[in-house]
């Protein structure tokens, strides 16, 4: 009976229940996007795999390492094997088409990554071809470029004009890892520098080192830099995880802004939401007065209001999952993937939508039931005729 | 012997704007068992807070007041809900229905505080809402009904859970004279045919008839 008469009560204004759901929709789902944006920025850093150390120069990730160093790294105890990159950037069509472009070692690379998946064939016509290039389906997808196909290329951390074929197309192990990216051939830019920069040659952005047990990695790390300490490019060493965790630091400002907004929609909605649930209990504070002078007590009243905001709320989680969902698909669907690489709503953001609407619920009927069961039964009886 | 309801120098007062308002002064009152008593009075004579006092809905700033053996003072508020739940049916001036609910399901809402099983229940419900004539207008939500058949409703749900006493505030005050007649007609009934105890607060002298004894209020005090 309780159960019949909140849902009924909820039904009651349909007009107004609708708009408090379609509200607690609306601030549900710009939740869910705006965790979705987050989510994606941590997506980076949630993809890194434990067995990886990325070592870089000490002074900055934008100063080179000789690739001399490859050697040392690997004969140090626990490293199983090593690739390196370089960040080649470039403009690709146009300026603003931005995707990462990476200079690597195409024999190693994908042992080192065995998220990027290749097929034999591919990955063999990447190694034979010393122009060859790897991309991410998404990015293939996105300029309509398949194997054989040519990118130009203008240089601008490395002057001058790229020409690459295609030779393969990456797939993603899983949603969570980037399918945007361009890989090619470390020695075809090394042979570049040699001849028109060649105080550039020989140099390595960072390495990617992977190691035998996780657990080792700060010994490990402890081991390489020390074996460069007081050269003249002394190194950091650090996990996948804590390097790519220092990219998004330099954001934290703006995911801070965007966390609190998210939290400030919830709480705007709490308030809206315990408005309406207060004016609905004191419209009905005879009939609570009434189910008190039948003998109903402080927990009848308490489960019949806060079970109607509990249930408006849960209505409004429901349809806000499924307005995250509209958003995220058509973020996915419309925004660029180089903006967004990965853009999924995550199990933890789910649940989090359905934990904030229940709380909504709960904490918008605090003040209508407190003010209902204290309510004495003469004075919620004046209010009848 | 003692009455169904003793009322040993009760007296009423509110705080209004830091001054207290007395609305019943020292009365005291025996209702016997199967009486049906109408309390008259013009408006503000204290006719409700009387009525209240005696339900159980509210307490008395002195005095005394014992239903069925039970000293109603001596009762928590929870208690007092319990009490109120199994020896009062109340019914309204403007009935008090949950219009959220069906004639039915109006009747049965006392019962949920009883541990009855479905069947049980239905079967109280069915047969009260014969008693008053509306075993055909079950399904009809308050709305539905006329203010007539809404009072009726509240009777049958007032009965349901066979209480000893009834309490009555204004019961034909919202309603047409046919249908006030009808009403008065139907608790006579209840007082007659089932021995309810039936305390009447009213205006209407032609509904105070139906009463076996009347008593008046005036300034809040008994005559």
């Amino acid at each position: 009976m309780m159960i019949k008469m909140m849902t009924r009560n909820a039904l009651r204004h349909k007009l107004r229940t609708i708009l408090t759901i379609l509200g607690i929709a609306i601030a549900v789902g710009a939740f869910g996007l705006l965790r979705t944006v987050i989510t994606s920025w941590y997506s980076a850093v949630e993809a890194t795999a434990n067995d990886r150390l990325i070592v870089r120069q000490k002074v900055s990730f934008i100063f080179p390492l000789p690739y001399s160093y490859r050697e040392q790294l690997l004969k140090v105890p626990g490293v199983e094997g090593v690739t390196y990159f370089n960040w080649f950037q470039g403009v690709y069509k146009d300026k603003s088409e931005f995707f990462p472009r990476m200079a690597t070692d195409p024999e190693t690379v994908f042992d080192i990554y065995p998220e990027w998946i290749v097929t034999p064939e591919e990955k063999a016509a990447f190694q034979n071809d010393r122009s060859g290039c790897i991309l991410g389906v998404d990015i293939a997808k996105k300029y309509g470029l398949k194997p054989g196909d040519v990118m130009n290329i203008e240089g601008d951390i490395y002057p001058g004009q790229w020409q690459f074929t295609v030779r393969g197309i990456y797939k993603p192990r899983s949603n969570a890892v980037d399918g945007t990216q361009m890989l090619f051939h470390w020695a075809y830019l090394d042979e570049r520098m040699k001849t028109d920069m060649p105080g550039r040659a020989g140099n390595v952005g960072w390495y990617s080192v992977k190691i035998g047990n996780p657990d080792e990695a700060a010994a490990i790390s402890e081991v390489i830099d020390g074996l460069f300490a007081n050269s003249s490019a002394e190194t950091k060493t650090e996990t996948e995880r804590a390097f790519n965790e220092g990219f998004i630091a330099a954001y934290s400002a703006i995911i801070t802004a965007i966390n609190t907004m998210a939290f400030m929609i919830i709480g705007i909605i709490l308030l809206v939401l315990a408005n309406t649930m207060i004016m609905s209990a004191r419209e009905r504070n005879t009939e609570y007065a009434v189910m008190k002078t039948l003998g109903f007590t402080g927990k009848h009243i308490f489960a019949v209001v806060s079970g109607e905001s509990i249930f408006i709320a849960i209505l409004g989680g429901l349809a806000g999952y499924g307005l995250t969902l509209f958003f995220v698909q058509a973020v996915a669907t419309f925004v660029p993937k180089n903006m967004f690489p990965v853009f999924i709503l995550s199990p933890v953001t789910i649940t989090l939508e359905f934990v904030f609407a229940l709380l909504i619920g709960l904490l918008s009927g605090v003040i209508p039931v407190y003010q209902s069961v204290k309510m004495k039964i003469v004075d919620g009886l004046r209010y009848s005729g | 012997m003692a009455g169904l309801v003793e009322i040993e120098n009760v007296s009423k007062s509110y705080d209004k704007d830091a001054e207290s308002v007395a609305v019943l002064d020292n009365i005291t009152l025996s209702v016997p068992d199967g009486e049906f008593l109408a309390l008259m009075g013009p408006s503000g004579s204290g006719k409700s807070t009387l009525l209240n006092l005696i339900a159980g809905i509210d307490r008395p700033s002195k005095g005394r007041v014992v239903v069925g053996g039970v000293d109603l003072g001596s009762l928590s508020e929870t208690g007092l809900a319990k009490w109120r739940s199994t020896h009062v049916g109340f019914i309204f001036q403007f009935y008090n229905l949950m219009p959220v609910l069906t004639a039915f399901e109006n009747v049965e809402l006392p019962l949920h505080l009883t541990n009855l099983p479905k069947k049980k229940r239905s079967e109280h419900v069915a047969r009260v809402l014969d008693i008053v004539g509306l075993g055909d207008r079950v399904k009809h939500y308050p709305n539905q009904l006329s203010g007539g058949q809404q009072q009726r409703v509240a009777i049958a749900r007032a009965i349901v859970s066979d209480p000893t006493l009834l309490v009555a505030d204004e019961p034909t005050g919202d309603l047409d004279r046919h249908s006030a007649e009808e009403i008065m007609t139907l608790l006579s009934r209840l007082n007659k045919e089932l021995g309810k105890t039936i305390v009447m607060v009213t205006h209407d002298p032609h509904a105070a008839e139906k009463a076996n004894v009347q008593r008046h209020l005036d300034k809040g005090t008994l005559s």
